[in-house]
């Protein structure tokens, strides 16, 4: 299982000052932030779990993710709840607003040219008018690759 | 046409059938004269045969074909049952269990090859027999296969209180359309009855295929004037004669044209008056019989749907409660009535979910059987409380577990007969099986009158493979050293049999029972056997839980493993071997701080500290926690596969507020 392929809708959501992309297809909804429950022991970038409509969902921290700086939720803070591989995960984002469709000239699939802290998880660059948007892979963002490390 | 639709209830079916073979042939070994045992497996054998063939299932249609050769041989005593004829039969039911899970992994019914079986069969009739009387048993078979339907349905039908009829219609000459009017006749009778007989067949009938007359028996709960008036409405036809037929007589009418078969007919109805005349034995298959006819089969999914609608309805009722404390008595009225229905819907939801743990439970006899024979012991099981009722995942789970520590207890525990006898025991050794409802869980033992457990060796293998050192082992208890055996990669057998013994032991048991929240624990006694005690909860998706505070959070416990609940001081815990104690109710109890095991700070400065004691089997242990809130009926949620996991934790729950509250597996804190 695995999205190298490059799709070209993309949810679109801001996270410090930059611009990041999730495939609008792992995509279920996009949450306002309400209490968490803290998970004790579980990973570091987990912030805890959310009832979704009577479903427990677990979220992820995406700035502990990606090692920036906590911050404080706001009004703005939007939880992006997304679906792959049978894993139901919110991701806590600043914000977002907006799904961009992008013409398949603008999307650039080596990241390496790209110096980013996190270039792990970028599976490309969108690029829209004048900004740039980092396309995140979801498979790593869930650690999945991790999991699989881990049974074999 | 598709028969894909029909496959789960041929699936569905043969299992029950062939569970039922089971049991009589297991039955059948014990007394091989008993006819009515193989009047039973010949019933089964030949429904089997029946269905597989719709199906197109045509190996198994052969073999049952020729088990029907074999049992109608015996019934009729042209060859003797004995032990030889029923290992044939046994050997049949395990490729026909073998076509069976075929079929339910693949859809299709495999290349197993039954011949060599099939020829067997045909050996062990040809030895007793010359072969004109070969090819005679063929004969007889197509009229056994015949009133072997009706004859049932005749019993079933005065089971029921229903009557029996044979109906004799004379078409008049110049009818038109014989086919139409006979179908006309065939409706009005199906309104009323089933028809479960015709001469000649239905179909031909249908078609037109006969001269001017027909006859049909069907069954009713009307009088035969009832019937004479419903088909004297139809015209065209000449003359109707309705009669009313006795069980024993009837399967002869039926087939009184057939004259050739006739005489096998009434070998055949001798067979069947024998349950009338020994009433004791005919309401035992009659009663298997209705058993079938009150089970209804529904899709788990749409019950799974079912129980997650309750979960709702008791999460709403929670929040209910919440907001009704403010609002005063009408509305309590309303909740009190709310939770009524509640807690009846939820029992309601769960019998439907319950089956009896006979489902597991009735493969265990045929299992010992081959293992003692195997192992050359003699194992007399004994089984009860099987119609306890467990949940349906639970058993599901169960089984595995089970079959392990039940070959345990045959190869380790029971030992040969030779060494019993020696020891003074008598010869056979005893194997209880024995399930039970206890409160809100449901106790399994298995209790042997072996050897027991060894604890000395058991001691001595642990110290050799670095489980524990020979100091831990000295100062060991019998119970602990006991304990050692689920360990993981435990085993004490000095032969590594083809039975047990490989290494993987009671370790996988133990965890496979507590991942369903169940619990083990073993008594042994040396000489006089071991007992094995399992006890599962009732249902897994709601349970009483107790909830407490910790930190800003709310946890909830299982009641079901909590002993009681305490304060203590703080001053009055002691540290023995870097574990925190206290004396409690006069023994030592060890504690856990929660906060500690959760990662989180401890801030409580407070001289006294609330403990819930809880415990897993005979081990307690206290729980220190910030402050209690409250017993609540809990609906488990998943955490999801995302923090399955987590240490500590088996689910998650949601509160009457909507927060989530997360649920502590007392199993792994322990």
């Amino acid at each position: 299982m695995s999205e190298d392929t490059l799709d070209k809708k993309y949810v679109v959501f801001k996270l410090e000052e930059e611009f990041y992309g999730i495939d609008i297809k792992n995509v279920q909804g996009i949450e306002k932030v309400q209490d968490f429950t803290i998970v004790p022991n579980a990973k570091y970038y987990i912030k805890g779990v959310i009832n979704l409509r009577g479903e427990v969902v677990p979220i992820i921290d995406l700035r502990k993710r990606f090692g920036i700086e906590e911050k404080e939720i706001d009004v703005n803070s939007r939880i992006i709840v997304v679906f792959f591989s049978d894993i139901q995960v919110g991701i806590l984002v600043d914000s977002s607003s907006e799904v961009i469709e992008f013409n398949i000239d603008d999307i650039d699939s080596s990241p390496s040219l790209l110096e980013t802290e996190h270039e792990d998880f970028v599976k490309g660059i969108g690029k829209e008018q004048e900004r740039i948007i980092i396309l995140l892979s979801t498979e790593k963002i869930l650690d999945i690759v991790d999991e699989q490390d881990k049974v074999n | 046409m598709d028969m894909n639709q029909y496959l789960d209830i041929f699936i569905e079916e043969s299992r029950e059938h062939l569970q039922h073979m089971n049991d009589n042939l297991l039955e059948l070994e014990k007394d091989p004269t008993e006819k009515n045992l193989l009047n039973e497996i010949f019933r089964v054998a030949h429904t089997i045969k029946g269905m597989s063939g719709t199906m197109g299932f045509s190996n198994i249609a052969t073999l049952t074909h020729e088990m029907e050769n074999l049992l109608d041989a015996l019934r009729n005593g042209v060859v003797e049952p004995n032990g030889e004829i029923i290992n044939i039969l046994f050997r049949c039911f395990d490729s026909l269990d073998e076509y069976i899970t075929h079929i339910i992994e693949t859809g299709q019914e495999g290349e197993l090859d039954s011949t060599a079986l099939v020829k067997e069969i045909y050996n062990s009739l040809h030895n007793e027999e010359n072969a004109p009387e070969e090819t005679k048993n063929d004969n007889k078979l197509s009229s056994a296969e015949l009133d072997e339907f009706v004859m049932h349905a005749f019993e079933l039908a005065k089971e029921q209180g229903l009557n029996a009829y044979k109906i004799n219609i004379v078409v008049s000459d110049d009818c038109m359309l014989k086919s139409a009017r006979a179908y006309i006749v065939f409706s009005a009778l199906e309104q009323i009855g089933e028809i479960i007989h015709a001469n000649p067949l239905i179909e031909d009938i249908e078609e037109g295929k006969f001269e001017s007359e027909f006859t049909l028996t069907i069954v009713t709960s009307r009088t035969d004037s009832d019937i004479k008036d419903e088909l004297d409405s139809i015209s065209e036809l000449e003359t109707v004669t309705v009669e009313e037929i006795k069980v024993i007589e009837q399967p002869e009418k039926p087939i009184e044209s057939a004259s050739v078969e006739k005489t096998n007919t009434e070998q055949k109805i001798e067979t069947k008056e024998v349950p009338k005349n020994a009433p004791a034995k005919s309401n035992n298959t009659s009663s298997s019989a209705n058993r079938a006819g009150k089970t209804v089969r529904v899709d788990i999914d749409r019950l799974d749907n079912l129980m997650n609608l309750v979960s709702e309805l008791i999460i709403i009722k929670t929040r209910l409660e919440d907001t009704g404390s403010r609002e005063k008595t009408n509305m309590n009225e309303a909740i009190e009535y709310l939770e009524r229905i509640t807690t009846s819907l939820h029992d309601a939801v769960m019998k439907v979910r319950m089956v009896p743990i006979e489902r597991v439970f009735n493969r265990f006899p045929r299992m010992i059987r081959d293992l003692t024979k195997e192992l050359g012991k003699e194992i007399n099981l004994v089984m009860s409380g099987e119609d306890t009722e467990v949940d349906r995942t639970i058993i599901d789970e169960i089984g595995e577990p089970l079959i392990h520590m039940l070959r345990n207890s045959i190869d380790h525990g029971i030992e040969d007969p030779e060494t019993r006898v020696n020891n003074g025991k008598s010869e056979e050794g005893r194997l209880d099986l024995k399930a039970y409802p206890d409160g809100n869980s449901v106790v399994i033992e298995i209790d042997d009158d072996g050897a027991g457990i060894n604890v000395v060796k058991v001691k001595e293998k642990a110290v050799e493979r670095g489980v524990i050192t020979q100091t831990e082992a000295d100062e060991m208890t019998q119970e602990e050293a006991v304990e050692l055996l689920f360990n993981a990669g435990f085993s004490t057998a000095d032969v590594v049999s083809d039975v047990s013994g490989r290494g993987v032991g009671l370790d996988v048991v133990k965890t496979k029972i507590e991942s369903i929240s169940g619990t083990v624990e073993v008594k042994t006694e040396r000489g006089v056997g071991t007992k094995f005690i399992i006890r599962l909860p009732l249902t897994l998706a709601i349970i009483q839980a107790l909830l407490i505070g910790l930190k800003g959070e709310i946890y909830a416990i299982p009641l079901s493993s909590i002993s009681e609940i305490s304060t203590i001081e703080k001053k009055n815990i002691r540290k023995v071997r870097n574990q925190e104690v206290i004396l409690f109710r006069g023994k030592t109890l060890p504690l856990i701080s929660l906060s500690k095991k959760l990662g989180i700070e401890d801030t409580n400065e407070e001289e006294e500290t609330i403990i819930v004691v809880v415990r897993k089997g005979d081990k307690e242990a206290g729980l220190m926690i910030d402050s209690l809130i409250g017993q609540q009926e809990i609906v488990i949620k998943s955490l999801g596969k995302f923090l399955l996991d987590t240490p500590y934790l088996s689910g998650a729950t949601i509160l009457g507020n909507g927060k989530i509250s997360l649920i502590l597996d007392i199993n792994s804190l322990i």
